[in-house]
């Protein structure tokens, strides 16, 4: 080898290492389920849906000896790309309707889907409201830090419709991919106030405040679920939907703070 | 040059081409999905623009910012004598090998409204996070150990010969330094520089943990891709695109930097 040849290869490898930096870890897929069963049922679920629908999967698996139940929890778009690339999957949970119907036009989807649930934004802010936010017109005070989900993201677009509802303008410093991201920000204090679904607020603790408004009925988010044409499992699929749109799966509901739908 | 007279064995080859179509085929597979013809459209939208332009500005400044960090960080490391020089380099390393994402927490506990350094600088006036400056650190911080490995390696391989015959004719330490040591080492400090301003243009974790996302003022490149990817993969495949071709000049860049030197 020549010496460029070799300053190439090592200006190559420079670069391998570079992008490896760069590189974003695909949403893995996440399994409940831990011993080999005879079936396993899989479910694809908006990420929101984690704490009630890994719940939900315990009470499946007890109440069906042999079954185990796989859980994927992404984002609603994400999980409707990766059934579009052919991921095998039995039920498709999205926390907007606009995902499902994307499903459903790309034939993916078996039947109708149901709304089982809804949810709504609510401010968050750091424990102890620093910034003394008591409803949704303190979030325009000059100089508040306010952080909210881009417009693309399905918890922005709720942000922007509740605040044309209201007609009211924000300027948040940041506008976050995700809601955890949001939440993350407002956790560390960097944040004054942010915006993001009840359920989310909830699922965070005493890490954050939560303040109710009236203003977030503008914009309600259904949540649907479906049963999918390629189901490997669609008898055990049926059964989950059962569970889910059942008097159990509204009690677990109720608790992780979503809406009837 | 061919598998025969470079005395390997032939079946070395299947396994060095599959490296090459690992890093190749992906590529490529992304290139195929877009659609060209909208290509110009998509990446001179607003939002596309905006994200170029504040990634441009922000890998220059941090580059420049590495370049006033670096260059002495590396002449220290290359030519300093001292206890705990090993610690120090790994140290400057750690950025490289640690999750960007680490890095921006990190950060956030350091330059963050509640961080170490929080208070100090509130009151100088200055609210680091969700600003453009936020975004220069962040790329600081991911891309000054490349500059600072690269400078060190030209340091040690040009020797410190020249230095000393200048040191005995007179010449001040400075004096030897803007007029013997860094001449002697442009080539390499321009490719460590470029290298440097390459991995600053490709910073993503640290920036969104760190500096937030907002279009104009934190929304680099990256962030408009992954966030893109959402709302219109075809914005997000011609603005990856965009940083693939810059990514290949860049080695382009650089192996040419360093053939010249080598023969001159």
């Amino acid at each position: 080898m020549s010496v460029p040849a070799r300053t190439l290869a090592a200006a190559t490898a420079a670069f391998t290492l570079l992008l490896a930096g760069c590189a974003q870890p695909a949403a893995p897929a996440g399994s409940a389920s831990a011993e080999p069963a005879a079936a396993t049922l899989t479910v694809f679920a908006a990420a929101s849906l984690k704490g009630s629908f890994g719940e939900l999967g315990e009470l499946f698996e007890a109440a069906h000896p042999g079954t185990a139940v796989s859980f994927n929890f992404a984002g609603s778009q994400t999980l409707v790309e990766q059934l579009g690339q052919g991921a095998a999957a039995d039920v498709l949970a999205t926390a907007d309707e606009k995902s499902m119907a994307t499903a459903v036009a790309d034939g993916l989807v078996e039947g109708d889907p149901t709304l089982f649930v809804s949810n709504r934004l609510t401010i968050v802010v750091p424990p102890g409201n620093p910034a003394s936010v008591a409803g949704f017109a303190d979030l325009a005070t000059p100089g508040l830090r306010l952080v909210v989900c881009a417009p693309v993201v399905p918890c922005g677009a709720a942000a922007g419709k509740v605040a044309t509802a209201a007609g009211t303008t924000l300027t948040p410093v940041s506008e976050e991919q995700a809601v955890t991201d949001v939440l993350a920000k407002v956790q560390a204090g960097e944040a004054d106030a942010g915006l993001v679904y009840a359920t989310d607020a909830l699922a965070a603790g005493d890490t954050v405040t939560a303040i109710a408004f009236p203003e977030a009925a503008a914009a309600t988010n259904r949540y649907p679920i479906a049963l999918l044409a390629a189901a490997p499992q669609p008898t055990l699929a049926a059964a989950f939907l059962e569970l889910v749109t059942g008097d159990e799966g509204r009690a677990v509901f109720d608790r992780a703070g979503f809406g009837r739908p | 040059m061919n598998a025969g007279d470079s005395g390997l064995p032939r079946w070395v080859l299947l396994p060095a081409g599959l490296g090459v179509s690992l890093i190749v085929l992906p590529l490529a597979a992304m290139a195929t999905r877009l659609e060209w013809p909208r290509f110009v459209e998509l990446v001179t939208s607003e939002s596309s623009l905006a994200a170029l332009r504040l990634s441009l500005l922000t890998s220059l400044l941090a580059t420049l910012a590495c370049l006033a960090l670096g260059v002495p960080l590396a002449l220290v490391l290359a030519r300093g004598r001292f206890r705990g020089q090993r610690l120090l380099r790994a140290l400057v390393l750690l950025p490289l090998v640690l999750p960007p994402v680490v890095g921006g927490v990190a950060l956030l506990y350091t330059f963050g409204r509640r961080g170490l350094l929080g208070p100090v600088l509130e009151a100088a006036g200055w609210q680091v996070a969700f600003s453009t400056g936020a975004v220069v650190i962040a790329q600081t911080f991911v891309a000054l150990p490349f500059l600072v490995v690269s400078l060190e390696g030209t340091l040690r391989t040009v020797g410190q010969r020249y230095e000393v015959v200048a040191a005995t004719l007179g010449a001040r330490p400075t004096v030897v330094l803007g007029r013997v040591t860094l001449p002697l080492v442009a080539p390499g400090l321009a490719s460590a520089a470029i290298l440097s301003f390459a991995r600053a243009l490709g910073e993503f974790g640290a920036t969104l943990t760190f500096a937030g996302s907002l279009q104009g003022v934190t929304r680099t490149l990256p962030l408009e891709i992954y966030l893109q990817r959402v709302d219109d993969p075809q914005a997000a495949i011609a603005l990856s695109l965009v940083l693939v071709a810059v990514a290949v000049a860049v080695i382009v860049a650089t192996a040419g930097i360093s053939e010249r030197s080598a023969w001159g």
